[in-house]
């Protein structure tokens, strides 16, 4: 766990140069950060995926292909007679840098692309509400304390005790049905909209948890009581004296937040719960592979792979952001 | 103790309660009706009314809530036939009360958790011990690193992987497939070996960090030291002393992972193609099989909070200094 660092780290003994400058503790955490070479690496690779999410559109463009033209079908000699790539290792080429999909032939780099999009798109907006929720939650149940907290903490306890993946399962077809009625199909960003409600519902309780406890400590701080003396207003003692200190735990979990909604949304994909065809998913690949393993595995390889990368990355950047905050805290 | 039991069991009965009621009420508002795929094909307004009947849905949601409650101590009488104590309703995509589908589903997702439980524990545990043991040299960065990775692997990608090496490309084994250990144990020993050892891939990372982390710190202990100290061999300080220690918070965790593994583990069922609990909640979800689904999720939802307040019990036990209030 991460403990609060202290307002202004600024004599701390090891970084502090010979002539004394004033660094801001962002400043001395950027410096810390950048001698990290394993948060640097995963920090690129980080922006790598966010690019990639958001640049879709260009490489499909530059590339030349698009995630849903079925190219085995509208070419022959591209898939055989039972719906496989021709050419060896899932149909890798020049023209198909990562092979063409089975069955449907349709381009395995773009629909990556675009997948790491949707699923990015929406682990993301997901992770940005919980952390809100959560640092709304967890700052009112402990600075207010009393009532308010135990009636908060109770409720955090209840959404603790649902299995979380089977309610991701269970909810998310009723939350498709409050929005359209099932005779119509359900448009894509309706699709997109309840995953992402569904992860926030279930996904904010441990941030708030974790961020209470926080302020609860804070709270009985000296220069917390020195702004209360000072006939500071709540909300002055929240915004100015709390959340800089809350700062750090709110970065790490929302960098260990993410990932795991990633996968999770994933693995609603996989399923067959979560976003549906002719939408390109990251999950979706992982049950296409499924189908495909026997005879083709090489088209599941690259979205593994890049998931792998992914998280890897994301879970390396989490522990270097948190050793740049806070460097008491070794791994 | 008994105090502590029975608060926590009150509290335990509470939230099962509450998160029934709220899955029950969640789920009406699914636009499904059970009635019409028990009616068949040659469906009159009229039969399907007598349906509705004998079914209890033409009464309002928070009365055919009580009926489903109270039917699980009391049983049931449904049109199709009596439905005795532990009745969850009545499953009409599976055409018997859901309680028989749930004891037939049940041994799987048990076979699984604990076969990959004896699997995740000894292995992470042990990774832990070797890493902690060998703190900041080569063995200790091998095993952490090799937990990084562990930990950002997926069942449904590293689950097909395996399928797609031992299965169809070495062909050392058949496809997983669950066999009762009662009719033959090398058939389920062997059917279930994949899925025990990818379920168990995820954890073992957890497993590793964690111990490691708690036997670090133990091991720079007060008592640790006094240990040292007055001249006792490195073993006996490190398993006696050290690990005695690191032991609470792991059992913690490993009660809290088994809990929620008991609900069934949904992805590693899925991959697998084993038919546990985790797969027959996703089969209700999209049969809109409301009895079912409400089953899987009490019994999920109860092993969660009782292996919660299990651990907390167990907590006393290992660490006396823990005072349960």
């Amino acid at each position: 766990m991460t403990s609060p660092s202290p307002a202004a780290p600024a004599t701390e003994p090891g970084t502090a140069p010979a002539e004394l400058i004033g660094r801001s503790p962002g400043q001395l955490m950027r410096r810390r950060f950048r001698r990290d070479r394993a948060g640097v690496v995963s920090a690129f690779v980080v922006v790598f995926f966010f690019l990639v999410a958001v640049g879709a559109p260009l490489i499909s463009m530059v590339y030349g292909k698009d995630p849903t033209t079925t190219y085995g079908l509208n070419e022959t000699g591209l898939l055989n007679q039972f719906g496989y790539p021709v050419q060896p290792n899932g149909g890798i080429s020049g023209r198909f840098w990562f092979g063409l999909e089975p069955t449907l032939g349709r381009d395995v780099l773009t629909q990556l692309a675009y997948g790491i999009r949707t699923s990015l798109l929406i682990a993301a907006a997901a992770t940005a509400l919980c952390v809100v929720t959560g640092v709304l939650v967890g700052v009112t149940a402990g600075y207010l304390g009393g009532r308010t907290d135990y009636f908060l903490g109770r409720f955090i306890d209840l959404l603790l005790a649902f299995p979380q993946q089977l309610s991701f399962v269970a909810f998310t077809p009723v939350v498709y049905a409050l929005f359209v009625s099932p005779e119509k199909e359900t448009p894509t960003y309706l699709r997109v909209l309840t995953l992402i409600l569904v992860l926030w519902a279930l996904g904010w309780m441990g941030l708030a948890r974790l961020l209470r406890g926080q302020v609860l400590s804070l709270r009985e701080r000296e220069f917390v009581e020195a702004a209360k003396v000072t006939g500071a207003s709540p909300w002055r003692i929240i915004t100015r004296e709390l959340l800089p200190n809350l700062w750090t735990p709110i970065l790490v979990q929302s960098t260990l937040m993410l990932p795991t909604l990633v996968t999770a949304e994933a693995g609603l994909s996989f399923i067959g719960v979560g976003v549906v065809e002719p939408t390109p998913d990251w999950g979706r690949m992982f049950a296409n592979g499924a189908k495909y393993y026997e005879s083709d595995v090489t088209y599941i390889f690259f979205p593994g792979l890049a998931m792998i990368i992914f998280v890897v990355a994301f879970n390396l950047l989490g522990d270097s952001v948190r050793d740049a905050f806070d460097p008491r805290t070794r791994r | 103790m008994l105090r502590f039991l029975a608060r926590r069991t009150a509290g335990a009965l509470v939230i099962i309660l509450l998160i029934s009621a709220i899955t029950f009420f969640l789920f009406f508002a699914l636009p499904s009706d059970p009635a019409r795929m028990s009616c068949g094909k040659n469906c009159t307004a009229d039969a399907l009314a007598v349906i509705h009947k004998n079914l209890g849905l033409d009464q309002p949601v928070p009365v055919q809530y009580w009926h489903y409650m109270a039917g699980i101590f009391t049983g049931r009488d449904f049109s199709v036939g009596h439905c005795s104590a532990p009745c969850f309703g009545y499953s009409f995509s599976n055409q018997q009360p859901v309680w028989g589908t749930i004891v037939d589903r049940f041994p799987t997702t048990l076979s699984l958790t604990l076969g990959s439980a004896v699997v995740f524990l000894t292995v992470g545990v042990g990774f832990g011990m070797i890493a902690a043991a060998f703190q900041g040299r080569w063995p200790d960065k091998f095993f952490s690193s090799l937990s990084l990775i562990a930990n950002s692997l997926q069942i449904y990608f590293v689950g097909i992987i395996a399928l797609a090496v031992f299965v169809t490309g070495l062909h050392w084994m058949d496809n997983p497939a669950y066999y009762p250990i009662t009719e033959n144990p090398a058939k389920w020993f062997t059917g279930m070996l994949i899925p025990w050892l990818v379920l168990s891939i995820i954890f073992v990372a957890n497993y590793t960090r964690m111990t490691r982390s708690q036997m670090v710190e133990q091991l720079s202990e007060d008592h640790v030291c006094t240990a040292r100290a007055k001249g006792l061999g490195h073993r006996t300080v490190f398993f006696r002393y050290a690990w005695r220690g690191a032991l609470a918070p792991i059992v913690t965790i490993f009660g809290i992972d088994l809990g929620s593994l008991f609900g069934g583990a949904i992805i590693t069922e899925f991959t697998f193609s084993l038919h546990g609990l985790g797969r027959l909640a996703v089969d209700s979800v999209g049969q809109t099989d409301l009895p079912t689904l409400m089953a899987v999720m009490l019994i999920s939802c109860a092993a969660i909070v009782v292996a919660n307040i299990v651990v907390d019990a167990a907590y006393a036990f290992i660490d006396p200094r823990v005072r349960l209030a």
